[in-house]
């Protein structure tokens, strides 16, 4: 590194080779240079034509529109919508049983939260979708939007309740003692004063949720579901088909990071806001 | 007259641990006793089990002649008529001043908002903070936030008014305003029962002083004679200890590891 010659001469006295300075810039520049190496690599291998022909072909998805936003993205905010809905309402109620006097309800909190923490989410989902209309001997209500919904909700009820009792949790003691103290029930002092406080607590972690849920709504295109059921990854699956190409996939994911990525950011700042209001 | 106060026999463990070892302690109206001991004497615990955040384990426990230790007792009504003052304050961040002091009375005493907001600015102008109801407890001082509580428990009309070391987690010049606000509570006849370590507010303004080691009450009675002239040893190095704590003896000092206090 040519500008080692320019430095000032060494540290006086008995010290020899270079200084810790030294050595950092030079692992600085050791490390741009990789990067540069790996860089002009990767331009050089990669066969950048076949690249934009499989995967930036936009004439293969000029039929995804209007669809596309109008069905299909629209049926993924709404199996998301409901499902955090259902998993927030179920969570909330799990995580109270989780934390009751009586040992039955927080066994069968405990049980709900292994089974469908465990269970992967595509197999709950298929186990709804495809097993809950035979056992019923009928659609489950509210139909396909109701079936997924509660197929995802399930799995974010599980990881919700999780995160409510751990909210519920970090309130501090004598916020209950307080409130009881002033004649509050148990109960209504936790849904005015302790559970107010947890909420603001799991803010980012339930924000995080939304951002899981959202991506796992592309589980449903593994159901047979009608066309005007069809989601993101369902719409790009059958068009990549259609066309043997693969941009209708990277045209469907453009549109879940247009969601996830300003999601991803608010949570950031709320996480940023939280450290610095402690 | 039944007295506001009656504690007979009461017992308190945790597991092995016995924290209170047959306490007998009666309260009248208007009185005020201050609670003093070192740390896991059972001080606060005491306090603690005369509106029950603690369930004794044993005895009985009377707030104006009805019995709250009794199985079916209606603890949350039981509770409106004893205010609670903790050591950490306890203020609900979330909610603003003003709504800290109407919450519970709204809530539980179903006063409609108007009564409730007047009867909340009323006891924070007596607690010197009425400038402070729009603001959140975090923008507060600890003297404040301390200011606030009692106006919160006071907003309740308690006939009965417990303080847990209501001025230890102060800042030693914010101290002097809590005790001022206490005085002043004292003088207008509430009943009190004060678990601290302030002996000038304890000489000055109790009519009865309480000072327990090791679970029972070790000797109980006017403070001049409690703190001016105790007669029990136990007594006379506590004392000794906590009004001159730079001359601390050699041979006062306690080997044994004590128990952590409760906060």
């Amino acid at each position: 590194m040519s500008t080692t010659a320019t430095e000032p001469a060494g540290p006086a006295r008995g010290r020899t080779g270079l200084s810790p300075r030294q050595r950092r810039k030079i692992s600085i520049a050791v490390q741009y240079a990789l990067f540069v190496v790996v860089l002009v690599a990767v331009v050089f291998i990669v066969d950048w034509p076949k690249i934009q022909d499989t995967f930036l072909d936009f004439d293969n998805t000029r039929e995804m529109y209007p669809d596309l936003f109008t069905v299909a993205l629209k049926n993924t905010i709404i199996y998301t919508l409901t499902a955090y809905a259902l998993g927030f309402a179920l969570g909330l109620l799990v995580a109270l049983m989780r934390l009751s006097s009586l040992a039955v309800y927080r066994a069968v909190a405990l049980l709900f939260v292994e089974i469908f923490r465990g269970l992967p989410a595509l197999l709950t989902l298929l186990i709804i979708g495809y097993g809950l209309p035979i056992a019923l001997g009928g659609p489950v209500p509210g139909g396909t939007v109701g079936a997924v919904a509660l197929g995802l909700g399930l799995v974010a009820a599980a990881y919700m309740a999780e995160t409510f009792r751990a909210g519920i949790q970090a309130v501090p003691k004598g916020q209950l003692e307080a409130a009881r103290s002033l004649g509050m029930s148990h109960t209504r002092a936790m849904f005015t004063i302790v559970i107010p406080q947890a909420l603001r607590i799991i803010i980012p972690p339930l924000t995080n949720e939304l951002v899981l849920l959202f991506k796992d709504s592309s589980l449903v295109s593994a159901l047979g579901i009608a066309a005007t059921g069809v989601e993101l990854t369902k719409i790009g699956s059958d068009f990549a088909i259609n066309t043997a190409d693969s941009t209708p996939f990277v045209v469907a994911g453009a549109c879940y990071l247009i969601i996830t990525v300003p999601l991803g950011f608010a949570v950031r700042r709320l996480e940023a806001r939280q450290a610095k209001a402690r | 007259m039944t007295p506001m106060v009656e504690i007979r026999g009461l017992h308190k463990a945790y597991g092995d641990l016995k924290v209170l070892k047959g306490i007998d302690l009666t309260v009248e109206r208007g009185q005020v006793i201050c609670i003093i001991g070192p740390s896991g004497s059972g001080k606060s615990t005491l306090l603690r089990c005369v509106n029950l955040l603690e369930t004794p384990t044993g005895g009985q426990v009377f707030v104006e002649g009805e019995e709250l230790t009794h199985p079916d007792v209606d603890i949350d009504a039981a509770r409106r008529k004893v205010g609670m003052v903790f050591q950490q304050f306890n203020l609900f961040p979330h909610l603003k001043v003003l709504d800290n002091v109407t919450i519970a009375q709204r809530r539980v005493l179903k006063r409609p908002k108007g009564e409730a907001e007047r009867i909340a600015r009323e006891n924070l102008a007596k607690v010197g903070l009425e400038d402070k109801a729009d603001s959140y407890p975090a923008q507060l001082s600890g003297g404040q936030q301390q200011r606030v509580a009692i106006a919160r428990a006071l907003a309740m009309n308690p006939d009965l008014m417990l303080f847990d070391e209501p001025t230890s987690a102060l800042d030693p010049e914010l101290v002097g305003d809590v005790l001022t606000v206490m005085r002043k509570l004292a003088q207008e006849g509430m009943t009190m029962l004060v678990v601290t370590h302030e002996m000038g507010f304890a000489r000055d303004v109790a009519d009865r002083v309480v000072f327990m080691d090791g679970g029972v009450i070790v000797e109980d009675g006017p403070p001049e004679q409690v703190i001016g002239a105790p007669r029990h040893e136990r007594t006379k190095t506590f004392l000794r200890r906590v009004l001159d704590p730079t001359h601390a003896q050699e041979d006062d000092l306690d080997g044994a590891a004590l128990p952590a206090e409760g906060a």
